[in-house]
């Protein structure tokens, strides 16, 4: 299930600090169907939360809330001390501030690598396209994609394409970045190369929530464990606490399904 | 052949075809521009121009041309008068931007469907990447959706360039002097030679439309967009 990660080379990083997202008592419904009921949650600065459940538990739902592409019904959720505003400029401009790497890449199909990663800098940011573009090829250095800077997202292993999400997430200098499932849609052998970013990042103190079934990257990199199951969280652990001894009967019978025996 | 050589002496044929190429070109580019805007109106977010774009092609798509055009050119300009340029410039001028007008409002709803069409055929998730980036309504749709959309809907709109082709024809009806209003008078005064007159409009609009189709079958492979 899990792809095995190399050994741990060291503590994470202890940079936590004010909390940067806080979600309270947020509920959503899609028709009939309560997806998110009475949401708590907090995420600090520098730290990294791994949420974890049986699909349809909602865990994309709520991160998907966090930069407003999902709407909720009630609550408040807060990014960096200010509320989520609804519309308009104000959303925008915190939609900039809040990266988001979704399952299927999502990358501009008709745009090259460099201008993914440029689009946002140069429209958002208001960089000029020089200053965008070497920022951004000092980023896919950074995440290993550098030399296909000129390519085309098809052209492109999925592997290399989600690294590219990712470049172009981190180009918004983002305060958190938001991880929809982002091994998901991958081939095995490409999976560890995406998580080896995310674990590179983890490491340089970026805020993360990230939706997963990769045991192995909540294990390494987190430092708290979200469970969730029909749209409510069940459980908050340390990675290692959650996974040798979860406290709730659906945490246990969820882990039993997925660890490998 | 003697047929065909004796029309062309007779009559000024390229003239007539240049009007039909002209009233084509400057419709088109005024259709793709109404068509696009009321496309964006469609998937706007704003309930009110959606309706008013649904409105708008339901009721101006079933409408027979030949009744937008007489109702342009003979309601609005000839009886109510209302001209489009000064009252200085020349009555053949005031009729040939009418018959653009109608050209142009008739043909917007089919360019409009085209790039519906389009706009469908682009991922969801393009766009939530785009507003995830902080992009805001126009730039997701200006930088990211309607760049594919287009490519996208480069054969439709293809279809509807060469259906606006022929349609000009029907603008002879109130008095442009445009191919087929050329093929009437032939006819009325060659009977003889009606069989070359219909072969000489067949194979002038064939001259026309088959590069076009030609054209964009070709763009339409080379800007596919690759997923």
């Amino acid at each position: 299930m899990s792809a095995s990660l190399p050994e741990d080379t060291g503590p994470l990083p202890h940079r936590i600090g004010e909390p940067i997202v806080t979600m309270e008592h947020v509920q959503k419904h899609f028709g009939d169907l309560h997806v998110l009921r009475d949401i708590n949650l907090e995420v600090a600065k520098g730290e990294v939360v791994v949420v974890l459940g049986p699909s349809g538990s909602g865990k994309s739902t709520l991160i998907r809330t966090i930069n407003r592409l999902e709407t909720i019904d009630s609550g408040t959720i807060t990014v960096d001390g200010k509320e989520l505003p609804s519309e308009g400029k104000e959303l925008a401009r915190l939609r900039a501030e809040v990266g988001m790497v979704f399952q299927s890449f999502n990358l501009f199909s008709h745009k090259s690598i460099l201008e993914n990663v440029t689009l946002g800098p140069t429209k958002v940011r208001k960089l000029s396209k020089a200053e965008a573009e070497k920022e951004g090829m000092q980023i896919l250095e950074r995440v290993g994609v550098a030399n296909q800077a000129q390519k085309y997202p098809a052209q492109l292993s999925g592997g290399q394409q989600q690294r590219v999400a990712i470049a172009r997430a981190l180009a918004m200098k983002p305060k958190v970045m938001l991880f929809d499932e982002p091994t998901s849609a991958l081939d095995p052998e490409m999976v560890q190369e995406v998580l080896d970013v995310m674990v590179g990042l983890a490491r340089q103190g970026m805020t993360m929530l990230v939706v997963t079934h990769e045991m192995g990257f909540a294990r390494k990199a987190a430092n708290r464990v979200v469970f969730m199951d029909e749209g409510q969280i069940i459980e908050e652990a340390e990675p290692q606490a959650f996974f040798t001894s979860p406290t709730s009967d659906r945490a246990r019978d969820f882990l039993s399904k997925i660890l490998p025996r | 052949m003697q047929g065909l050589i004796e029309l062309l002496q007779q009559y000024n044929v390229l003239a007539a075809f240049w009007m039909t190429i002209r009233l084509t070109l400057i419709s088109a580019v005024g259709a793709l521009v109404l068509g696009t805007i009321i496309a964006v109106m469609r998937v706007s977010p704003v309930p009110v121009l959606q309706r008013f774009a649904t409105t708008y092609v339901t009721l101006v798509r079933n409408t027979p041309l030949t009744l937008i055009v007489t109702f342009c050119v003979l309601g609005l300009y000839l009886f109510m008068n209302v001209r489009l340029l000064p009252p200085s410039v020349d009555p053949k001028a005031q009729l040939f931007t009418w018959a653009v007008v109608a050209l142009t409002i008739y043909h917007a709803t089919f360019v409009a469907e085209g790039i519906r069409s389009g706009i469908n055929t682009v991922p969801q998730g393009q766009a939530e990447a785009s507003r995830a980036i902080g992009l805001n309504f126009g730039q997701v749709l200006g930088q990211v959706v309607l760049p594919q959309a287009m490519r996208a809907a480069i054969t439709p709109l293809g279809n509807t360039f060469i259906a606006l082709t022929k349609n000009t024809t029907v603008v002879s009806a109130v008095g442009v002097a445009e191919a087929s209003y050329l093929m009437k008078n032939m006819i009325e005064f060659s009977p003889q030679l009606l069989f070359a007159i219909f072969f000489l409009m067949a194979l002038g609009f064939v001259i026309l439309t088959l590069p076009a189709g030609l054209f964009f079958s070709w763009a339409s492979a080379k800007w596919r967009v690759q997923r």
